[in-house]
């Protein structure tokens, strides 16, 4: 009986608190992979929306922040709404988002001419809470920009990525400074998928949730978005042979 | 500082009659002269570019220009008119460049661009892309940028070649080797000077300025101040009835930024209720605050689309206060929707039918006007093979048409604005790469893909009328992926040059 009227206070002390905390932290939306594995990492069972998400690439991807501009493009497209695309640098080709489900009709593109008009863009971006996601590429993001980044997103429950991407490889190292982004992830990529004729496959990469806020870290082995914006698991029992996939489906029959 | 352009038109009034007479205007080569009276000598008062080849001036006798050049087109000068047309000319200023545009007459024009050049690209694009559009039009003109409207006015006639930026401060550098005629003084007060042997302005700002104001009057004093920018120089903007225009005068003059941020939103109001009895939607409004020291200030705001939403438009207005230098305080405050359209009322999609999606127009506008709408698009298809002429940009806010590119081949996340040259080793005609150097790193190619043959567009440039690229989609041993492609077909020599190149990066 006391532990009950002790619990009922502390239970809503907690709601106090959390809501004195601004965010609502229980009710928060979030948008799955839907590839299991990956969302049973992340609390509430995928990618927080209305939150700050950093992006970087692994090896020359720092630099050219391919296979991290087109993750992003995956997560962007299975949003609702346009999308805000903030650069400083202009060599995004459109046809390829558009192959992983970000059609140009969707994308509206800003071109800051620095970094600092950068993040007000992003930041008026997030505040308008119209936007399915706002995308920006960055090469410094400060604790204070994003704190600034993850408070607009909280106060209107757009998703914001933050694609790292900076000039020179030794530049890279800013990625282990802290920020207050809710998840960070560095895509790398692999040898794609084998062919059983000559060709390049679909594109594999090595996917590291390397913070999670209320989370662990984790890597995965994904391959890259499909005509949908959808990452998957490569199954390399599909891809490794179709002969024998074929033979088992006639035992099995 | 201000910073003023002057747009000088060399020859405003034969290009004018020119584009007037149209087809039946004198061809361009024909020496052509405009004469007019002088009490009771008829003189030439305006040539054009072949009649100045031609040696003639303006100032001549007609009689004497006519035995000068033989064939020389005569027809009468209308100064009036003249004017009347570079008042309309700065009234389409007005709407396209800055919200502070006057008419400089006989020829020029000037306006104040002080916070607006970002909007077109800044100052060097934003000339050249006036000068540009004159001549598109027939009109010959030169513009120069400075921080004074002396300064700018001389450059423009003396120094623009045929545009030119003064950098802030450095106003009476440029001016200094200029001869006096480009002080805008009486041609009297110029002709005095030179029989006293001054010749620039930099041996007049030498000189005691008492004995030089006892000879000629306060008004070449007042001019060298004007152009180094010691006294200030206001540009009375242009205006007319057409324009939906609120204003209020204050008693007692205002600076806090809150006070000027109450006073526009209550201009706002009044000139959307303007707007409403006409029917319009602003798409450009301007917001001038007169100074106690006679100058301007202003706050130019563009939308995407026509609105007359007040809170919009106050936000947008708002957010800029912070560029506006009160000095002494604010006299007059007045709002003008420069740029209005008709604005159509139209239902509220109800949410029971289908999801409405959500209006961007409003961050649309706050972003364009901080960074300039230039740089705010979309990507839209082109029907090109060519990977760089495949993507066009369009306006943000145009209707979607659903309209995407063809998926069969896969196309990289970057693509490099030029392609680079790559050292490979490669079998022709038709085989990819064994392995290639870019940027000094030598890489083993594991698989490929390809090739993608992409045929030159003759229609567009003569030289591509056989000109041929073969793409490939190469991997790596670590497993990278690029979009590499080689000029030419592999057999024929005049397809291409066969070099291999770089274009893009997969992700």
């Amino acid at each position: 009986m006391r532990d009950r009227a002790v619990n009922t206070i502390i239970a809503e002390l907690r709601e106090r608190i959390e809501r004195l905390e601004g965010g609502v932290v229980r009710g928060r939306a979030t948008l799955p992979f839907a590839v299991p594995a990956i969302d049973r990492r992340l609390p509430g069972g995928g990618l927080a929306l209305g939150a700050l998400h950093e992006v970087a690439g692994g090896g020359n991807g720092a630099i050219d922040g391919a296979a991290a501009a087109l993750f992003a493009a995956g997560i962007a497209a299975r949003t609702k709404g346009k999308v805000l695309w903030c650069v400083t640098r202009p060599d995004l080709f459109a046809p390829a988002l558009a192959q992983v489900g970000l059609l140009p009709g969707r994308v509206i593109y800003v071109e800051a001419g620095d970094e600092k008009a950068l993040l007000s863009c992003i930041e008026e971006g997030l505040r308008h809470g119209g936007l399915g996601a706002v995308v920006g590429e960055l090469a410094r993001l400060s604790i204070t920009a994003s704190r600034r980044l993850q408070l607009a997103a909280e106060s209107s429950g757009t998703i914001g990525i933050a694609i790292r991407r900076w000039r020179r490889q030794t530049e890279a190292s800013d990625f282990g400074q802290p920020t207050a982004s809710v998840t960070r992830w560095r895509v790398s990529v692999l040898p794609s998928s084998p062919l059983p004729v000559p060709g390049v496959g679909r594109a594999r990469w090595l996917l590291e949730l390397i913070r999670c806020r209320a989370g662990e870290s984790a890597d995965f082995e994904v391959e890259a978005p499909d005509a949908k914006g959808r990452i998957a698991l490569p199954s390399d029992v599909v891809h490794g042979s179709p002969q024998t996939e074929i033979g088992r489906r006639r035992a099995s029959a | 500082m201000p910073r003023v352009v002057s747009l000088f038109l060399p020859m405003w009034s034969t290009d004018r009659l020119r584009r007037r007479l149209g087809d039946a205007a004198p061809p361009p080569e024909t020496p052509l002269v405009l004469i007019g009276r002088q009490q009771r000598r008829r003189l030439v008062l305006a040539v054009d570019q072949a009649a100045r080849a031609a040696g003639l001036r303006i100032g001549m006798p007609a009689t004497k220009a006519q035995a000068l050049v033989t064939g020389l087109v005569v027809m009468d000068a209308d100064p009036a008119a003249d004017t009347e047309a570079l008042e309309r000319l700065a009234l389409w200023a007005l709407q396209r460049y800055a919200p502070i545009v006057a008419a400089d007459p006989p020829d020029s024009l000037v306006i104040d661009t002080t916070g607006a050049d970002h909007l077109h690209g800044g100052e060097e694009l934003m000339l050249s892309g006036m000068v540009n559009r004159f001549f598109a039009s027939g009109i010959a003109a030169r513009a120069a940028v400075a921080d004074t409207w002396g300064a700018a006015h001389a450059s423009a006639r003396f120094r623009a070649n045929p545009t030119l930026v003064v950098p802030p401060g450095t106003q009476a550098d440029v001016i200094r080797d200029l001869p006096i005629a480009a002080l805008r003084v009486d041609p009297a007060i110029v002709d005095g000077l030179r029989v006293l042997g001054f010749n620039t302005v930099g041996e007049l700002t030498s000189q005691p300025r008492a004995p030089l104001a006892l000879r000629f009057g306060p008004e070449l004093g007042r001019r060298l101040d004007q152009a180094m920018g010691r006294i200030a120089e206001p540009i009375d903007p242009v205006r007319t009835p057409e324009l939906v225009e609120v204003r209020r005068a204050f008693g007692e003059p205002i600076a806090a930024a809150e006070t000027i941020a109450r006073y526009t939103a209550k201009l706002v109001d009044q000139l959307c209720h303007a707007l409403e009895e006409k029917g319009l939607g602003a798409r450009r409004v301007d917001l001038l605050f007169h100074r106690v020291d006679s100058s301007y200030q202003a706050i130019r705001a563009g939308t995407a689309t026509p609105i007359r939403d007040v809170k919009r438009l106050t936000r947008l207005l708002t957010d800029r206060i912070e560029t506006i230098e009160p000095g002494f305080g604010i006299e007059i405050m007045s709002l003008t929707a420069t740029h209005a359209e008709p604005l159509v009322a139209r239902q509220v999609i109800s949410s029971l039918v289908e999801e409405p999606e959500a209006d961007v127009s409003g961050l649309i506008d706050i972003l364009g006007n901080r960074i300039g709408e230039r740089r705010l698009y979309r990507f839209a298809p082109v029907a090109s093979d060519v990977p760089e002429r495949s993507v066009t940009r369009v306006a943000p806010m145009t209707p979607d048409n659903g309209e995407t590119w063809p998926d069969h081949w896969a196309r990289p996340a970057r693509l490099l604005l030029h392609p680079e040259p790559i050292e490979t080793m490669a079998l022709l005609p038709d085989h990819p790469p064994v392995s290639f150097t870019w940027r000094g790193t030598r890489r083993r190619v594991k698989r490929a893909d390809g090739p993608e043959r992409v045929f030159g567009e003759w229609w567009k440039r003569d030289a591509e009328l056989v000109a041929v690229r073969d793409y490939f989609q190469i991997e790596d041993d670590a497993g990278e992926r690029y979009w590499i492609f080689r000029a030419g077909d592999g057999e024929h020599s005049e397809t291409g040059s066969h070099k291999w190149f770089l274009h893009g990066i997969f992700g």
